[in-house]
């Protein structure tokens, strides 16, 4: 941790007492595109971050491979920039050694839902207590532009150039359908409000989080969300008092609907809408077996199991 | 070799038949119990096996495993089954030939005979009810393997196994096991205290009236041979060696894994790795420890090393298909220096292969499976006793030089029981408790010692680290890093961290003369047969040695100057290579050993190589014929040897 200058003075400076500020989370300066959605992403996580007083030396962020995956770099927390599709194993492994850290997963649609997508499966199930961001902006950006899972059908990328042939995934409807799934949400980082309160929400749910992020790509994939940013009214906001709240954007949001997050039929339905996007918390379910803890075994010290091999090397005995 | 005198009634049913019988003496025997899937026949050999063990007999057993689950009944590819070695020195290896089997149907000792299994002089108890089976089919076929057994100078000795169980139980497949370790028990004089000890350990699980219903058959087995055998054999003990304790590789690796402070195992399930986490799941929890059964193999390593990034080293076993699954993210763990062990149990390739059967044939993909160059470190477990210690070496290795341990073990060492030297736990095998102190001011995340490429490992949780490790090419501090000489300096780095650990191990000995005409130089499970083959050759008065190496990468050191001392050097090894004077094969396109390949790029010696992909462990006496024919061109050939 560093002193924040105007801060306490060193001496006097106890770490029960520091207040982390967002400053404090600042990595190294970010490399994405100008216009590219993930700097909001950024802002929304360090902003949640000082929210919640995250110490930095006990945060983790772990990412896949892509332009999202390259957050953790920008973050002043432990990091873990994996390989492509294995954010999930390698956070799985984190949590199972160490429930005192709080891990972060930051994935892109590549990532999540095409070479990932097995490990995204069972994480769901898995429920371990991660906040798993998908940042999807429909396109493999960092390779330049070949159509992903997310693709809208008929957007033309350097690998499908006549047009995407297949009708997009909806990764909303997958995460729903995961037996143990225990939080699901969508939000866009070109309504900040939403994704910091989302992101928030997430945070304090107890169990995977898994929140999908409608992100820009002004380079490859423009296109792919313009209605929506162009006119609030193709947003359905979802609103409940165990979801997302944002008073703020009322005005702008006008077409509200009251989704209470318990209900996971409902859930699924406006999950399968294409009708308008929905941003809000879709499911939520706070009861879910927590896999972490599920395995949790009692510690042994090195001398307790010094004596336990030797009892068990008797069972060998001849 | 062996004597024979008549016998004095010993134990049970000793006085039983009273008849004048043979008693003989032996320094070894090998024993087979074969059977259709599912009879019983892997619980009879383990029983044996075990009491034999204990009676202080050197002891190798191996498994006799049909691919299928359930293959049809009286097939010969449907062999299943149980072989051990029984000496009165420590046995290292499964042996050559058996000479003594208990066979519940004819079609399974036909199976054997073929495989080239049995002793020409072999004692063949075959159960007879076949002979006079309704089934006209059945017995055709007996007739006709009787005939083909024939062949051979084979003992064959009818035994009514069935009948005899219906006297005592309703189903005799469910019982037929523990009559025919009754009549190994009688043949071998074993302490019928200790088989009872012995099954009721086997079916601990099981109802006690199981238990009486299995004691009973043994009896009547027992009974039913001291009646009806002419003979019996003496195996003597061996001489005591200290407290032992007995069990297979896989249980080995697992134990070996707990005693090493390692706390989780992460794997997929893959024969014949996966009865480590059988094992493991079993007891690992009172350890401490976790087994996480992941979702692919590629998870699997994944969770180990999201796990050793965090804390404690973690670890993954697997066999050569999953190893390849898992190559992407052994490169990450290379590039992030991160400690992890991974346990191939090899078994045939490629491909699927011979998923039950042993081979040495994971070498190369071990060691240059991963893409760029991903310096790393890869140790073979000789025997089954290594399997255990090899856990912990792996782990401190790993953890010391921040780096990837591949373990190879294979099959043969999976599935082989002996009994080895009681290991004596130590608190400094394990890892230590995790260290949450800060970082001390200005370390960064890969703060290299120049010379020797090491560098401390920091943990989440350490206030002041704070780093982002990342596939990507970095430098020091963990900084993405295009610039030029940044990767030509960590490649470096990463590397030298292989000769530094080299620099530590000792030259391999040599077993033998340090000086002859032939060194064979093996690695992994197939210690134990060429050192027995080594020492029949000398026996006859060949020259040759063997050394057997641990370490293959780095290399044990001095390899070169022990190479010299022999005019030809060959490694004797359980891969695939081309046999010279085959259709089109040539000296410069043949493919060699994967040993040999090695040590022919690290030493320039001309070192050749005798392999052989059989599906099963090599028997000693195949090695000495190699050893033969290879002196035999030494001495024969003007342009014999390679040091010329």
């Amino acid at each position: 941790m560093t002193l924040h200058s105007g801060h306490l003075p060193v001496l006097e400076l106890n770490a029960e007492d520091y207040e982390y500020e967002m400053s404090d989370y600042e990595g190294a300066r970010a490399r994405w595109c100008p216009g590219c959605g993930d700097h909001s992403i950024l802002t929304a996580v360090q902003r949640l971050l000082a929210a919640e007083q995250l110490a930095p030396e006990n945060t983790v962020f772990v990412s896949g491979i892509g332009c999202s995956s390259r957050l953790p770099h920008y973050l002043k927390t432990y990091g873990f920039h994996g390989i492509h599709g294995r954010a999930l194993p390698i956070a799985t492994g984190i949590r199972l050694h160490r429930p005192d850290l709080t891990v972060f997963v930051v994935m892109g649609d590549g990532d999540c839902t095409s070479i990932g997508a097995g490990h995204w499966v069972h994480a769901m199930r898995y429920n371990l207590d991660l906040v798993v961001m998908l940042l999807d902006n429909g396109i493999y950006g960092l390779t330049k532009q070949q159509t992903s899972p997310t693709t809208p059908q008929g957007f033309r990328s350097n690998t499908q150039p006549r047009g995407s042939w297949l009708p997009p995934l909806n990764p909303l409807q997958i995460a729903l359908g995961v037996t143990n799934a225990s939080f699901v949400a969508q939000t866009a980082e070109w309504v900040p409000a939403h994704l910091y309160a989302t992101l928030r929400a997430a945070r304090q749910h107890r169990g995977l989080s898994f929140v999908r992020i409608l992100q820009r790509c002004p380079i490859y994939s423009s296109a792919v969300y313009l209605e929506a940013v162009q006119h609030p009214a193709n947003i359905r906001m979802l609103v409940h008092d165990d979801g997302v709240v944002v008073h703020e954007l009322d005005k702008i949001y006008t077409n509200q609907v009251a989704h209470d997050p318990h209900d996971l039929d409902a859930a699924r339905r406006i999950a399968g809408a294409t009708d308008r996007v929905n941003l809000g918390v879709l499911f939520r379910d706070g009861s879910k077996p927590r896999y972490e803890e599920t395995r949790r075994v009692p510690p042994r010290t090195q001398a307790e199991r010094v004596a336990l091999i030797d009892a068990e090397l008797d069972r060998y005995a001849i | 070799m062996h004597t024979e005198t008549e016998a004095r009634p010993t134990g049970e049913a000793g006085a039983a038949g009273a008849a004048r019988r043979k008693l003989l003496s032996v320094a070894e025997h090998t024993i087979e119990i074969v059977s259709d899937a599912g009879e019983g026949a892997q619980k009879c050999g383990q029983i044996f096996g075990a009491v034999s063990a204990k009676m202080g007999n050197g002891v190798w057993t191996v498994e006799i495993i049909p691919a299928e689950i359930q293959p049809p009944p009286r097939v010969p590819d449907g062999a299943s089954g149980y072989r051990i070695r029984i000496g009165s020195q420590p046995v290292t290896n499964w042996g050559d030939a058996t000479t003594l089997a208990v066979a519940f149907n004819e079609q399974v000792l036909l199976a054997r005979h073929r495989l080239d299994a049995l002793a020409p002089d072999a004692v063949l108890l075959v159960e007879d009810k076949w002979a006079t089976d309704e089934d006209p089919d059945i017995r055709a076929a007996w007739e006709s393997a009787m005939a083909e057994l024939s062949g051979r100078e084979y003992r064959i000795v009818p035994v009514p196994m069935e009948q005899q169980c219906l006297t005592l139980v309703d189903n005799p497949r469910k019982g037929k096991n523990m009559f025919a370790l009754g009549m190994l028990a009688y043949i071998y004089d074993r302490d019928m205290d200790r088989v009872r000890e012995q099954i009721a350990y086997a079916f601990r699980k099981k109802s006690e009236e199981i238990y009486r219903s299995n004691v009973a058959l043994l009896e009547l087995g027992y009974a039913w041979a001291g009646e009806h055998l002419d003979f019996r054999i003496e195996v003597a003990p061996a001489p005591s060696s200290g407290a032992l304790v007995v069990m297979n590789g896989n249980e080995a690796l697992g134990l070996g894994a707990i005693a090493s402070g390692m706390e989780l195992c992460a794997m997929y399930p893959i024969t014949p790795a996966t009865s480590v986490s059988h094992y493991l799941s079993e007891v690992f929890e009172r350890f401490g420890g976790i087994v996480h059964q992941a979702e692919d193999e590629i998870a699997a390593v994944g969770v180990a090393i999201g796990a050793s990034y965090a804390g404690k080293v973690a670890f993954t076993i697997t066999s050569g298909p999953g190893l390849a699954l898992k190559t992407e993210f052994l490169g990450l763990a290379v590039m992030t220096e991160m400690p992890l062990v991974v346990v191939n149990v090899q078994r045939g390739g490629p491909s699927t292969g011979l998923p039950t059967k042993v081979e040495q044939s994971d070498l190369l993909a071990a060691l240059f499976g991963q893409t760029g160059d991903a310096p790393h470190v890869i140790i073979a477990p000789a025997t089954i006793e290594e399997c255990f210690h090899v856990m912990v070496t792996a782990r401190r290795i790993a953890e010391a030089f921040r780096a990837v341990v591949i373990v190879l073990s294979d099959a043969n060492l999976a599935t082989g029981v002996t009994p080895f030297a009681r290991p004596k736990p130590d608190v400094r095998w394990q890892a230590e408790p995790l260290d949450l102190s800060p970082v001390p001011d200005g370390q960064k995340a890969y703060q290299w010692d120049p010379r020797t490429g090491l560098s401390p490992r920091v943990i989440p949780g350490r206030p002041g680290g704070m780093y982002t490790v990342t596939g990507l090419s970095h430098d020091e501090g963990s900084k993405v890093a295009y610039s030029s000489g940044v990767h030509q300096h960590s490649s470096a780095m990463r590397s030298r961290k292989l000769a530094v650990l080299q620099s530590l191990l000792s030259p391999p000995p040599v077993y033998g003369e340090s000086k002859g005409d032939l060194l064979i130089v093996g690695w992994g499970s197939t210690k134990g047969a060429i050192e027995e083959a080594v020492d029949r050759a000398r026996a006859d008065g060949l020259q040759v040695s063997s050394t057997h190496l641990r370490f293959l990468s780095p290399l044990e050191p001095g390899l070169k100057k022990i190479f010299k001392r022999f005019r030809k050097v060959m490694t004797v090894e359980i891969n695939y290579s081309d046999e010279p004077g085959e259709p089109f094969i040539t000296d410069e396109n043949r493919r060699r050993g994967q040993l040999s390949l090695l040590l022919r790029s690290s030493t320039l010696v001309d070192v050749d190589c005798w392999t052989r992909v059989p599906g099963e462990p090599l028997r000693p006496g195949s090695i000495v014929e190699a050893i033969r024919s290879q002196l035999h061109y030494l001495h024969h050939s003007p342009r014999g040897g390679n040091q010329s």
